[in-house]
């Protein structure tokens, strides 16, 4: 997908581009990291403690079915990302660059331009079936209270809704340029040779897009297991009806700052890092992301 | 390391909220949507925010040590001139502006934020927050919770009231039993801003006009219930979707789910006959539809059934907040008798919703100023007597508040009688741990009831809940 770099020129100014991002980098990500495994694995007097953190978070009543909800939240987010991503960047595709493509990829980025809590506290209103826009269809499927909306049985659903509607713009108009990377004649090409648009969308399309769709796992599965603004959220607005320690980071939140125990806070962040890793080197492995086209 | 620091404080408090938003008629900071979820989306976005930032703030070290000695049973901060920082929820800042306006030589910070509504637990959060950066506590806060205690003495947060701060016969003035939840092993660490005894509220020009005896027995409110169900569908004879359901019926009915029996010590039972009965109750109440389902404070209940209401068992701020102050009843119609009793149980008890508490900061720098603002809060006339919506937990004051309260002519009868009576009935075995009661039966059991099951089938995962939380803060639970 890449096409030929000119000759690599070095440049003294380089330093300084990337001077920015590498401080707060270090600042907000690398020394917080590092802060939070020096935690993780001592004891409130700073005594090196082993193990002991991960073993009193994973005897928590509330960890286990944290880390339940989260996979299942899981499921419907990434299924539904990366279906509906795919496929909205493929019909943006298909309606090319004429008026009606520029508004849909203008529409899909704008819920992304809120700020996350902000995109999150309009869904709190959408929900309500007394104060809705869509109350009527809230009603129509048999929600006559926000109580009944919120039901735990929904949540993964509506979380993921949420994400989705906040997070995924970005990602179909980054596929929608990947998309336009192709090159035409290979498009053309499938056209004389009588694909359709689904045959085309299968066999040269999807597969030539396969890197940037794992490239959205990675990070939205990174994302995902970290769920916190919206179960939080949520548990404000519903007075602790639903989305309490919802999500391990809710978890580490809560023993963090109302059991005052930073250590065993820490242990549970730096279990979802390992996550997050594990699950990136598999899919970078098993893609074959790194490799050159 | 000090940029560091200096940053990090303007950024936790650069998101607090220095303006002022009208207050909220409504008593102790009950949860509504709009306006109030608003400000709490904030909260909890400058809490996300907080927590992120602890990590930097916590690398740069240590807290600010003080070099003062110890005075009236603490270690005193250096005193300095300054603004007298106070946090209120919505409900009490007119408290503070009111003495503002009356002190306009004290510098004062206002500071609105949830008021712990609901057990957030804000108040815990950010002093947690403030003890790693070593600066920032305000001097006074005001909670709407009664736990406050549990936590905030071992977070060496609450000063000590009764070791020279304040007189002793200052103290003496809170009706009997008003500071407990404020008392660690004899020393007061809070002080009370208003009782929330449980009465039983209703309209009395319905009442009259169908010809309805207000019941002075639970079995009577139950066959009453289920007469107006029958008679007069949608009417309610109250409501059990709030989180302080419990404290109302349950507690008032003598169930054992909350015995607090030590510092760290919790015997929990919601099984007993106690619990089940009043379970029952309630159950049959909700089949029958003239008890709701849902919550006082939520947007339906606002919409759809606030003018439907016959009669409605609940705390002693639900005469202003509620009534006059949310659903705007009518003058002359809404009428307290006392809560209903059990006819084979001869000691009356009533539950209580609340009441809040007002602390005052160990690491004060403006002791002197904090210690005449709680002092007046707490027991002016001026304040508790005549603008408090709720019962005045400071005995001279109440009485006050009572004179007001019949002067006023909102009610349909005197209210003195069954307020004072209940005042001396809450039943002292429902204590105040330092997990959320309100926020366990949000989470356990109000997600159930929505859904249409029965508060007996739910009683005993809600012991679970309970005993588990109550492990998970040190506590040892005993059945």
């Amino acid at each position: 997908m890449t096409t030929a770099a000119s000759r690599p020129r070095r440049s003294r100014s380089a330093p300084g581009f990337v001077a920015g991002y590498v401080i707060l980098l270090a600042a907000f990500g690398v020394v917080p990291t590092v802060y939070a495994i020096y935690y993780a694995f001592t004891d409130s007097g700073g005594a090196f403690a082993g193990l002991s953190n991960f073993a009193v978070a994973a005897a928590d009543f509330r960890f286990l079915p944290s880390i339940g909800h989260v996979a299942l939240y899981l499921v419907c987010w990434l299924a539904a990302l990366v279906v509906f991503v795919v496929g909205l960047a493929l019909l943006l595709h298909r309606l090319g660059a004429r008026g009606v493509g520029r508004a849909l990829r203008l529409l899909y980025y704008l819920p992304g331009a809120l700020a996350g809590a902000a995109s999150v506290l309009v869904w709190l209103f959408v929900l309500d079936p007394a104060v809705s826009p869509v109350g009527f269809l809230l009603r129509a499927v048999g929600y006559q209270t926000f109580g009944q909306v919120i039901a735990p049985g929904n949540l993964p659903v509506l979380f993921a809704m949420i994400a989705f509607w906040t997070g995924a713009g970005g990602w179909i108009v980054v596929m929608y340029g990947a998309l336009n990377t192709i090159s035409p004649e290979v498009l053309e090409a499938a056209r004389i040779d009588g694909a359709g648009a689904w045959q085309t969308a299968r066999r040269i399309q999807i597969p030539l897009l396969r890197k940037w769709i794992v490239y959205m796992v990675i990070l939205a599965f990174a994302g995902g297991t970290q769920l916190f603004v919206e179960p939080q959220l949520l548990s404000q607005a519903s007075v602790g009806v639903a989305g309490r320690d919802y999500s391990p980071n809710q978890l580490s939140y809560d023993f963090a700052f109302q059991n005052d125990d930073v250590n065993t806070a820490a242990a549970i962040s730096v279990e979802l890092l390992v996550v997050g890793l594990v699950v990136a080197a598999v899919f970078v492995v098993r893609s074959g992301f790194f490799d050159a086209d | 390391m000090l940029l560091t620091r200096a940053l990090m404080r303007s950024l936790i408090w650069g998101f607090f909220s220095r303006a002022h938003p009208p207050p909220r008629p409504s008593g102790r900071a009950p949860h509504r949507r709009g306006a109030a979820m608003i400000r709490r989306i904030r909260t909890v976005a400058l809490l996300a925010a907080g927590a992120a930032l602890t990590l930097a703030a916590t690398a740069c070290g240590g807290a600010a040590d003080s070099t003062a000695g110890a005075k009236d049973g603490f270690t005193q901060a250096p005193q300095s001139d300054g603004p007298l920082t106070v946090w209120v929820d919505s409900t009490r800042l007119p408290a503070a502006q009111l003495y503002q306006k009356q002190h306009p030589a004290v510098k004062m910070d206002i500071v609105t934020y949830d008021g712990d509504a609901n057990g957030s637990n804000y108040l815990q959060t950010k002093v947690s927050l403030f003890n790693r950066t070593g600066n920032g506590w305000p001097d006074v806060v005001f909670s709407s919770q009664n736990n406050e205690a549990t936590w905030a003495v071992t977070a060496k947060f609450a000063a000590p009231l009764n070791k020279g701060l304040l007189p002793q016969s200052l103290l003496d003035g809170w009706a009997r039993n008003a500071n407990q939840p404020c008392t660690v092993d004899g020393t007061v660490y809070c002080l009370r801003n208003d009782l929330a005894q449980t009465v039983l509220w209703y309209d009395a020009t319905l009442m009259a006009q169908w010809g309805y005896q207000v019941p002075t027995t639970w079995e009577q409110y139950e066959a009453l219930g289920k007469k107006v169900a029958a008679e007069h569908p949608g009417y309610l004879v109250g409501a059990a979707g709030d989180t302080f359901t419990p404290e109302i019926y349950l507690w008032a009915s003598k169930c054992g789910a909350n015995h607090i029996t030590g510092p760290k010590a919790v015997t929990v039972n919601t099984t007993s006959p106690a619990c089940t009965r009043m379970a029952s109750l309630l159950d049959s109440l909700i089949a029958a539809r003239s008890m709701s389902a849902g919550s006082v404070f939520s947007s339906d209940f606002d919409k759809n059934e606030a003018d439907k209401i016959l009669m409605m068992p609940g705390p002693s701020w639900y005469g202003g907040s509620l009534f006059q102050g949310t659903f705007k009843t009518p003058k002359g119609r809404i009428a307290v008798a006392p809560m209903p009793q059990w006819s084979d149980d001869p000691s009356p008890a009533v539950g209580n919703v609340g009441g809040g508490t007002w602390l005052l900061s160990a690491h004060s720098a403006h002791l002197k100023a904090a210690t005449d603002f709680l002092t007046w809060v707490t027991t002016s006339d001026d304040y508790q007597g005549k603008v408090a919506v709720g019962y005045p937990a400071y005995a001279p004051a109440a009485k006050t508040w009572l004179a007001a309260q019949s002067a006023a002519g909102y009610y349909a009868n005197d209210v003195i009688g069954p307020l004072q009576a209940a005042a001396g009935q809450v039943w002292p075995d429902w204590g105040y741990g330092q997990f959320s009661q309100e926020a366990i039966w949000a989470a356990t059991v109000t997600p159930g009831l929505t859904a249409g099951k029965s508060l007996v089938s739910m009683l005993p995962a809600w012991q679970q809940a309970i005993a588990d939380y109550a492990r998970s803060d040190g506590y040892q639970v005993t059945r």
